[in-house]
């Protein structure tokens, strides 16, 4: 036991908050790498330290209490966890991670990691989205709430999903013209989910609330609307859109929020190996947990939106579930009724999102429409036409290929924009499901690495260095390449990979796709390789 | 003209900078981001169509407003806080 | 379950550019060729390389193989419809010392007739033309026609161009027993697909092994991991694809501005994939910023390696099985079998069309190593 490893916690959003509160109550001394300044997740993001003075009831409206529990959660344990704001988690391999903070990369190794690292806005792209005066729905909210601007003096929401009307909202408290609310859920979806929503009487009556008070102020509501394209040079001037009925409007707006929802933020659950399932109500490849929390990985635990997508309520509980499982699987004690009352409400709210899934549907029939000269892949410029055609002809039948032959996720988001749009128009194009096209494998670095970082010198190897196993008994790691990462990289469609069996007994059955097993590390590592 | 509009929260600090070689000011906490679009209507042109781009998340995933400074250093707007003195640069270092 | 047969001249394990290009020549000779990929054509160590297309610097017995590829590469709109990012940039090799000086021009002396046409630049001349090397290095050997081109794209298309021409690529099948029947060789995918050939290549890279063993041939090969980087797009200063003599960083611009760069070793996730390893990335990360004072401010955004394989000398095995009539292999490029590989891929074309070959491959022959090598 000695050799167990503080827990480390990637995330101080509401999830990894929560799970740090429980593991300080266990006498445990987590450590909390948050790439923020400040911890909130980006939820109940507080602005950065200095004269801000808004009250949180201005900053997070209804959430506010929620919020503020949040936020004194961390301010209690501050001094009992090892607290690494504005740090990124740039890699995570053979049972460590990589920081970068200040210029500085450490390598920080783990026993036990939970991962809470949220998520961002789910987007599908329509002509003139890489204009300036188009953000994201949550960068909207963030612009508002963490620096006090907004973005723009008359803004159009675009989209589907909780934020819409939430943002619009807020923006509209905030004395900003709001020029109408598009939203691409037409209002008999909507109607149809409404008595699912009875099951959660206050987010039901939250949103009326919001629709009420737009209208009261004038603000126009569209249902079923679909972008036709954002005007302007060298910023938005208009939203063109068509309505429930394919006619073609035109809105004055110097601004356009949107997004479709929201889109998990897996690439370190990728990194470290964990296996990953297609989720049917996200829409997109999650990394596998249990009700508890773990993933597939031992000692690594999942909690949060980023590994599938539930709402800040369910992310708190769900970040005290992970860090009780961790503690169970460490050998301490557990409160087993305080287990069975999260695993209760969270089974409650993964039952109402499946609700919300049915009043804010994925419009899947957008990627259809996206003509074939408009870029998907904002950092690399890459077009539908440049998806659908190696689609269409053969050359890429999964994601991975179609990155490599188009680019389309290749950039410096590493296909977090794209990776969405680029699977619809694989599958639709390929007439597979959704499911069918794979998914982009995380590379590191997860996000841009300065090549000037500054190495902490020896570098340090961990291979074959001792260190406790996720059961709490120190043993000898695995030699590198022999273990982990089962799950990264669904070779190829994203079907299970068939496992070769050994030969049995007759000799003339050679294994001839299995690879050598003498693989290992070489040394002459400085030829030249073309 | 600017992208982005102040609604409150007006009271801190000035911060002077440059934008593209323009004395211009922002307020002590504003992100790099915030900074130059209070100030102008882009970050930077993009490498490949020489199009302008304004960020577009804001929360650090989309990489799309990543800016340059006079001395070559790059930045990553909506995560980097402004300073005192800083010179930013919105002009696309493609097309000259 | 039907089982698929498919009957032809030439069978093919492996669709990396060794296979591709075989595959291409042989249908150009009018055989019918069968490809079998278990992942996708040049997905594997073909298609995730660097991306150099180098003569420079390879052993002398690779030249005539390299050369006979230069002219393919030269041919790549007209063999494959398109150019897959090939640009005869020139190779140059730094010299940061004399001594390395000294080596670069000792290996020009003994390349020469090869036709590499290296050109030896130093002092004033060779800042003049690369001021951004600065003074990074002394001189250097210049191979003005070799270059870089994008692997992902090239390496699939050499298969993808034997399709267009009827070659049977299947891909997503692996192969799991192959032997010979008689005059004819057999090879099963599980249990849906039998292809029976008269020929048999060998071209399954780092896992080609597994077929030399089971015809009886033990080769002692070695899966590494070359690691790689890229950073975000940077203004253009280098019009060079750069080694380095002796060793170390290496590194190309591409015409969209980011910077690839290479050096040390990834690690294998298991047999069949690798990752990048975190101390030769941060290693390789330092080194390329002292090479190119350029990325100083630059970001890496993506790094990379792949599975590759390596045989004790560093040359790879090319040429005819010396057990079995009618089966020819070309692996174990040890990370250098880009450039050469469809120089090989058309000869081992050519070993089975005409039974023979110029081409001098007494070097790369299977049972060069001493048995206790190989286990």
């Amino acid at each position: 036991m000695s050799e167990l490893l503080p827990p480390v916690i990637v995330g101080a959003g509401p999830a990894g908050i929560r799970a740090a509160e429980r593991l300080v109550a266990a006498g445990l001394r987590p450590v909390v790498v948050d790439e923020a300044a400040r911890w909130g997740g980006q939820i109940y993001r507080q602005p950065p330290e200095g004269d801000f003075t808004r009250p949180k009831k201005a900053l997070y409206g209804f959430e506010a209490g929620k919020a503020d529990a949040v936020h004194r959660a961390m301010a209690a344990i501050r001094d009992r966890v090892d607290y690494r704001p504005r740090t990124l988690v740039w890699n995570c391999e053979d049972g460590a991670l990589d920081l970068l903070c200040d210029g500085t990369s450490e390598t920080l190794p783990f026993s036990h990691l939970i991962l809470a690292t949220g998520a961002t806005d789910r987007v599908l792209p329509f002509p003139g989205w890489t204009l300036p005066g188009v953000f994201t729905l949550g960068g909207s909210q963030v612009a508002l709430k963490f620096q006090g601007c907004a973005v723009g003096r008359r803004v159009a929401f675009l989209g589907t999903g909780p934020l819409l009307y939430l943002v619009a909202y807020q923006y509209l408290k905030a004395g900003v013209e709001v020029a109408g609310v598009f939203d691409t859920t037409s209002f008999a979806a909507q109607a149809r989910a409404t008595p699912g929503m009875l099951r959660d009487p206050a987010t039901l009556a939250k949103g009326l609330l919001f629709v009420g008070w737009l209208r009261a102020h004038g603000v126009p509501i569209h249902n079923g609307v679909r972008p036709v394209r954002a005007e302007g040079t060298e910023r938005v001037d208009a939203l063109v859109w068509r309505d429930a009925q394919g006619r073609e409007r035109r809105t004055g707006c110097d601004a356009v929020a949107f997004g479709l929802g929201l889109r998990s933020e897996t690439q370190l659950a990728d990194l470290a190996g964990c296996r990953f399932r297609f989720d049917e109500a996200d829409r997109a490849w999650l990394p596998e947990r249990d009700e508890a929390g773990r993933s597939s990985v031992p000692g690594v635990y999942l909690a949060g939106d980023g590994s599938g997508i539930a709402g800040a309520d369910a992310a708190e509980l769900a970040g005290e579930r992970a860090a009780l499982a961790l503690l169970e699987d460490r050998g301490l004690p557990v409160d087993a009724a305080r287990v069975r009352d999260l695993d209760s409400r969270l089974a409650r709210i993964a039952a109402f999102r499946r609700v919300l899934n049915t009043a804010f549907p994925f419009p899947a029939d957008w990627a259809d429409a996206i003509a074939d000269d408009t870029m998907i892949c904002r950092c690399e410029g890459v077009t539908a036409g440049a998806v659908r055609e190696v689609a269409r002809s053969g050359q890429a039948r999964e994601m991975n290929r179609a990155k490599a032959l188009t680019r389309a996720g290749m950039g410096r988001c590493q296909g977090r924009m794209c990776s969405a749009t680029a699977a619809e128009l694989l599958s639709r194009t390929l007439g597979t499901g959704p499911d069918g096209v794979g998914r982009l494998r995380a590379q590191p670095p997860i996000k841009p690495l300065p090549i000037a970082t500054i190495i902490p010198s020896p570098p340090r190897s961990r291979a074959n260095e001792v260190c406790a196993d996720a059961t709490g008994g120190p043993e000898v790691r695995r030699k590198r390449g022999e273990g982990q990462g089962e799950g990264d990289a669904l070779r190829g469609s994203g079907q299970p990979v068939v496992a070769f069996q050994p030969p049995t007994s007759a000799p003339p059955r050679i294994p001839l796709t299995q690879p050598s097993p003498r693989g290992g590390e070489g040394t002459d590592t400085g030829r030249e390789v073309t | 003209m600017a992208l982005l509009q102040r609604v409150a929260e007006q009271g801190r600090r000035v911060v002077r900078f440059t934008l593209d070689g323009r004395p211009v000011e922002a307020l002590e906490g504003d992100t790099v981001m915030t900074a130059m679009l209070t100030n102008g209507e882009r970050l930077r042109r993009t490498e490949f169509a020489d199009a302008p781009r304004a960020g577009f998340c804001m929360m650090g995933a989309c990489q799309d407003c990543w800016v340059r400074t006079e001395e070559g250093e790059r930045l990553r707007a909506c995560g980097t806080f402004i300073a005192d003195g800083m010179r930013l640069l919105s002009n696309g270092e493609w097309t000259s | 379950m039907m089982r698929e047969r498919i009957d032809c001249d030439v069978a093919i394990v492996g669709g990396g550019i060794v296979g591709g290009s075989a595959a291409l020549f042989l249908r150009q000779a009018g055989l019918s060729v069968t490809l079998l990929e278990r992942d996708w054509c040049g997905a594997k160590a073909s298609g995730v390389n660097f991306g150099g297309v180098r003569r420079q610097g390879r052993p002398l017995e690779q030249l005539p193989l390299s050369q006979r590829a230069h002219a393919i590469w030269g041919r790549l709109p007209e063999l494959l419809g398109t150019d897959a990012e090939y640009i005869r940039s020139g190779h140059l090799k730094l010299a940061r010392s004399e001594a390395d000086l000294d080596s670069l021009i000792a290996y020009r002396e003994r390349s020469q007739g090869f036709g590499l046409g290296l050109e030896i630049i130093t002092g004033e001349e060779f800042r003049r033309r690369w001021p951004a090397l600065g003074d990074r290095a002394i001189g250097g050997s210049l191979c003005p026609e070799d270059g870089h081109a994008n692997p992902r794209l090239v390496s699939p298309a050499f298969a993808r161009a034997a399709a267009g021409l009827g070659a049977m690529v299947r891909e997503q099948t692996p192969v799991d027993r192959v032997e010979k029947d008689g005059d004819r060789f057999v090879l099963l995918s599980g249990d849906s697909l039998e292809v029976r050939a008269r020929f048999l290549l060998n071209t399954a890279g780092a896992w080609s092994w597994r077929v030399a063993e089971a015809f009886g041939e033990p080769v002692p090969l070695e899966s590494l991991h070359p690691n790689m980087a890229v950073t975000e797009p940077l203004p253009r200063f280098l019009d060079v694809n750069i080694g380095v003599e002796g060793g170390g960083v290496y590194g190309r611009q591409v015409p969209r501005g980011n910077m690839v760069v290479g050096g040390g070793r990834g690690f294998a996730l298991d047999s069949d994939r690798a990752r990048p390893q975190r101390d030769a990335v941060l290693t390789l990360m330092r080194d390329a910023a002292e090479l190119f004072p350029q990325l100083r401010h630059a970001h890496v955004i993506r790094c990379w390696t792949g599975v590759e394989g390596y045989t004790p000398d560093r040359n790879p095995i090319v040429g005819p099985s010396r057990t079995t009539p009618g089966l020819f292999h070309a692996f174990g490029f040890s990370g250098a079998g880009f450039q050469i590989g469809p120089g090989v891929g058309q000869t081992l074309a050519e070993l089975v069309t005409t039974g023979e070959t110029a081409m001098p491959l007494e070097p790369f022959r299977i049972d060069r190593f001493p048995p206790s090598a190989s286990d």
